[in-house]
């Protein structure tokens, strides 16, 4: 089959990352979804973050399951392993590959037919785990691949193009994850890179599993009038519940922003979040007030956006099981095989 | 005491088997424990088979000892005793009496006139009266029931009390109380006994020395203990009888041997998955990025695996599963065993699909052969299924001590590192292929030269997309041939074919003991047959040697449709007609007479 080859030609003066690198080697393969889909938008802002970030290419690991957005993992981080699943069972491929190489940095990408209905069950475990990683719900409320049949987190009375609506009630994985103990939940807009490319920022440096739930029309299926998920509606729609900055651990916080009322989070790493916009009263760590927050903004038909909840303190993966630090893959065999001599002890006798 | 019982005594002794009927939840199960210990402690060739109920506490449970001098342990299908402690299956207990066998219970209740045989002797302890008076609280009552009753039996069958008493020093070290009153119940049942029935019975125990460098194993244990000497560092599994002590075992084994004696943590991480599906997700992605990696589930969770199953054998990814068997189909007897996942595991997924089996016949099988698995796996990249069984998982076997060769290297199958990714003008993920069809795979976090996208779509030689014919049956027909390659790495059949008879008798995994015990049992009925205990699947070419030197084959397995059977017929050339079977697929693990059954009634056709 002759792949569509993303022409390589990097311009002298591109701007390099720590490692020397342009944004042009955290680049994929050349997209092949619709022109104009929502899911090419958040590939542009994962590939930014990335660059920025500064991980080296090999270190990355790209999971998803199937549909649309499971094909992106192709379109970002040419230099980096991918594994493209079975449907919904990204979480657990990535839980053995993170098990396994502690080191890596996993990036899942999945969709919400992926995430809300076929692999629901495992993400709520993913969550209670704690596996660290970036997880991105490209949510955009239809089956794409299968041309357009309403997903879990299709709203209700949203309608397809012929018109139908939706009566079933919408599953919201920030919801979800809030009741089960995610430890980093936000949602962003595919339209609105400038917000994404922080948070994929944060949820890069998060100790545990980042969540970021990004509405993500599709512009074959449900970008039409009377969809909840279209570029329009979404627009309309949006409140940024919270505005953050990403800061590096070894930068020092620009005086050119103004800390007063800045609410700054330290992160495991060194990283600093600082939330710069809140609604009076919002503390991103404080599970119940976010859930109050949120609820209410429902209330009032608003799409939220923003780092929406983070808790850095509690045990990812391997915390909880007392893992080496060494990645299981690099500890030598003689390290691991007790030898004859241990089965003295063994059975009956 | 009927003297003509003893007439023929000499011919019991060493040689019979005796079955304990009680009810679940009582601890009935350490005082069989104590008792099959002491025979294997006094040197006798012993099984113990435990037969429980899918439950916790109240429905019916049996264990069954077989002693055999001659190392013919497999199930019974009479006793010789029966210690019938159930009132809710005394009448079918007591039916699989042998004719001039004995019957012990307990009188301290009447036993029915319509229980009452001719031709079997009743020995009546009144044991829960003794227990009444001798302990307090109804939990201890009920507990040192069971012990008082095992008293009994050390009595009636000879066993060495030195050696029963060594046995509850050892159990109870530390917990003097415990092993006293232990002691007190086994010396009440003991001295009842004595003082109220001849004794021993003409099925008793003798010391021997046949056990000698042995050990006591569940086949369970021993898989995990070969998971851990084999180098698996990722376990990942869904709780399912009856392969949950293989797990549980892992684990024990790991928290002894596997943590870091610096730093305190951990060189292993036990994954208990939300289901099946996740469990096997787990394991193809460890495996994926390069740890040895393993699940361990039973019928239903090779159900629920399936599809990623094919993935891993599409998109070429080592991958463990042990497979501990148990009677299907859908939810079946969990507790009963059978051998009737082999056509599912061995064309697990849909598509095109062929996979690797092993099929280990003991524990110390169990043992060994989990490091071929793992080589297996890692050498093809594809998953290796080793099917075990109840029986073999969950009983404890007498088995050899287990060994291990200290100079054993795991094959880790050709993995490119970051130097030889250097010297290559590029990397594909399936090409070049070696002799054996297998291209060299990477993993991640190595290097960015040997980057490659994983998928289970289709996909070229170079690991792209794809939807050409050409380019899919490319990778699709090496599959083919790479599955064929592993026929001559599979553990080789065990053969014996001294009788040169134009009857063959070929079987698999726990059927051994009983088919072997057969083949002498039929020799004496002057039916010879050479014998054939296939150990995995694809099948070598000392398989199919064995299937042309023989005119008729019997095919002895412990399934309703002959899975064996027909994975013979389908993947070597033996005509089908050939074939026939023997199968036993009730649930109780199979017995001599079983096989002796079947094969002459095919031979007398």
């Amino acid at each position: 089959m002759p792949s569509i080859v993303k022409p390589m030609v990097t311009h002298p003066g591109l701007e390099r990352n720590a490692l020397g690198l342009s944004i042009r080697d955290y680049e994929g393969g050349m997209s092949t979804l619709c022109a104009g889909c929502g899911h090419d938008s958040v590939t542009a802002a994962i590939t930014h973050a990335l660059w920025e970030s500064g991980t080296p290419p090999h270190m990355i690991a790209k999971l998803s399951g199937i549909g649309c957005s499971a094909k992106t993992a192709a379109y970002f981080a040419r230099g980096a392993h991918g594994f493209n699943g079975c449907h919904g069972r990204m979480p657990p491929i990535a839980t053995g590959a993170s098990a396994a190489n502690r080191d890596l940095l996993c990036i899942g990408i999945s969709g919400d037919g992926d995430s809300l209905s076929i692999g629901l069950g495992h993400l709520a475990h993913l969550v209670r785990r704690n596996v660290r990683m970036v997880y991105v719900i490209e949510n955009n409320g239809v089956y794409g691949l299968t041309k357009g049949q309403f997903s879990a987190s299709a709203d209700v009375g949203s309608t397809t193009k012929r018109g139908e609506a939706n009566h079933l009630q919408p599953i919201d994985p920030i919801f979800l994850g809030l009741s089960v103990g995610a430890t980093f939940l936000a949602r962003g807009f595919s339209g609105d890179k400038r917000q994404l490319v922080p948070i994929f920022r944060a949820a890069m440096a998060h100790r545990g599993l980042a969540i970021i739930d990004v509405i993500s029309p599709c512009v074959t299926f449900n970008d039409h009038e009377g969809s909840t998920k279209s570029y329009l509606f979404t627009r309309q729609h949006d409140v940024q519940m919270t505005v953050t900055d990403f800061v590096p651990p070894a930068e020092e916080i620009s005086a050119t922003i103004p800390d007063e009322g800045v609410v700054s989070i330290p992160m495991h790493d060194g990283a600093t979040l600082r939330f710069r916009t809140v609604p009076d009263g919002y503390d991103p760590t404080d599970r119940m007030a976010v859930i109050e927050h949120l609820l209410s903004a429902r209330g009032r038909g608003e799409i939220v956006t923003g780092l929406l909840y983070i808790d850095e303190q509690s045990s990812d993966l391997h915390e909880l099981g007392n893992t080496t630090y060494r990645p299981l893959t690099q500890v030598p065999y003689d390290k691991l095989c007790p030898g004859s001599a241990a089965l003295a002890g063994v059975g009956f006798r | 005491m009927a003297a003509e019982h003893f007439e023929n005594s000499r011919s019991k002794v060493n040689d019979f088997a005796l079955k304990l009927a009680n009810v679940n939840g009582t601890g009935s199960s350490s005082a069989n424990n104590l008792l099959m210990r002491s025979i294997f402690r006094m040197g006798v060739p012993v099984s113990g088979k435990n037969l429980f109920p899918s439950n916790i506490q109240g429905l019916p449970t049996w264990y069954e000892i077989r002693v055999n001098r001659d190392g013919h342990v497999a199930r019974a299908r009479e006793y010789d005793l029966m210690v019938a402690m159930n009132g809710q299956t005394y009448a079918r207990d007591i039916a699989e009496v042998a004719g001039g066998g004995f019957t012990m219970y307990d009188s301290s209740w009447p036993l029915g006139r319509d229980l009452i045989r001719e031709d079997v002797t009743y020995l009546g302890v009144p044991l829960a009266e003794m227990c009444n008076d001798e302990f307090r609280g109804p939990r201890e009552r009920i507990l040192m029931k069971n012990i008082a009753c095992a008293g009994a039996l050390v009595a009636m069958l000879g066993i060495d009390m030195n050696v029963i008493a060594q046995l509850l020093t050892e159990q109870f070290a530390g917990k003097d109380r415990l092993r006293e009153s232990n002691q007190r119940a086994l010396r009440l049942g003991h001295d009842f006994a004595t003082q109220h029935f001849e004794y021993p019975l003409p099925c008793r125990i003798e010391a021997m020395d046949a056990t000698q460098g042995s050990i006591l194993i569940d086949g369970n244990t021993a898989a995990a203990l070969g998971c851990v000497f084999a180098g698996a560092t990722v376990a990942a599994w869904y709780p399912i009888t009856p392969s949950t002590s293989l797990m549980d075992a892992f684990a024990k084994y790991c928290a002894k041997f596997r943590r870091d004696p610096e730093t305190g943590r951990n060189n292993y991480l036990v994954l208990q998955a939300e289901d099946e599906l996740a469990a096997i997700g787990m394991v193809l992605g460890a495996s994926w990025a390069g740890a040895r990696a393993f699940t361990s589930t039973s019928g239903p969770g090779i159900s629920l695996m399936q599809e990623l199953l094919g993935m891993g054998y599409y998109a070429e990814i080592p991958a463990v599963v042990f497979d501990v068997q148990r009677v299907g189909p859908s939810t079946g007897m969990p507790t009963r065993v059978q051998q009737a996942d082999i056509l599912v595991c061995a064309y697990a997924s849909h598509g095109d699909t062929k996979h690797v089996l092993l099929f280990p016949a003991s524990p110390a099988e169990c043992f060994a052969m989990a490091a071929n698995a793992f080589d297996l796996a890692d050498r093809f990249q594809t998953p290796v299924f080793v099917l075990s069984d109840l029986d073999i998982g969950m009983n404890d076997w007498v088995s050899p001590a287990l060994e291990w060769d200290d100079a054993y290297v795991p094959d880790r199958g050709r993995v490119l590192d970051a130097g030889e990714l250097r010297e290559l003008e590029v990397y594909h993920r399936y090409e070049p292929a070696d002799a054996e069809s297998v291209a060299a795979r990477t993993l991640p976090g190595v290097s960015e030269l040997g980057a490659y996208f994983t998928r289970g779509s289709g996909h070229t030689i170079e690991g792209a997309y794809t939807e050409y014919p050409e380019e899919y049956q490319a990778v699709l027909d090496r599959l083919a041939r790479k599955h064929t390659a592993v026929a001559e790495h599979i553990p080789a059949p065990v053969v014996d074919d001294h009788a040169h008879a134009p009857l063959g008798i070929v079987t698999l995994g726990s059927c051994e003991l009983a088919v072997l015990e057969a083949v002498e049992l039929l020799a004496k009925r002057d039916i010879a047959a050479d014998y054939m205990r296939v150990r995995g699947f694809p099948f070598g070419a000392a398989v199919r040697a064995f299937l042309e030197a023989h005119e008729t084959i019997v095919v002895v397995e412990q399934n309703r449709d002959g899975q064996l059977r027909t994975l013979l017929t389908l993947e070597t050339p033996v005509p089908k007609e050939k074939l026939r079977s023997v199968l036993a697929y009730g649930g109780y693990p199979l017995s001599a007479e079983d096989v002796v059954d079947g094969v002459t009634k095919i031979q007398e056709a």
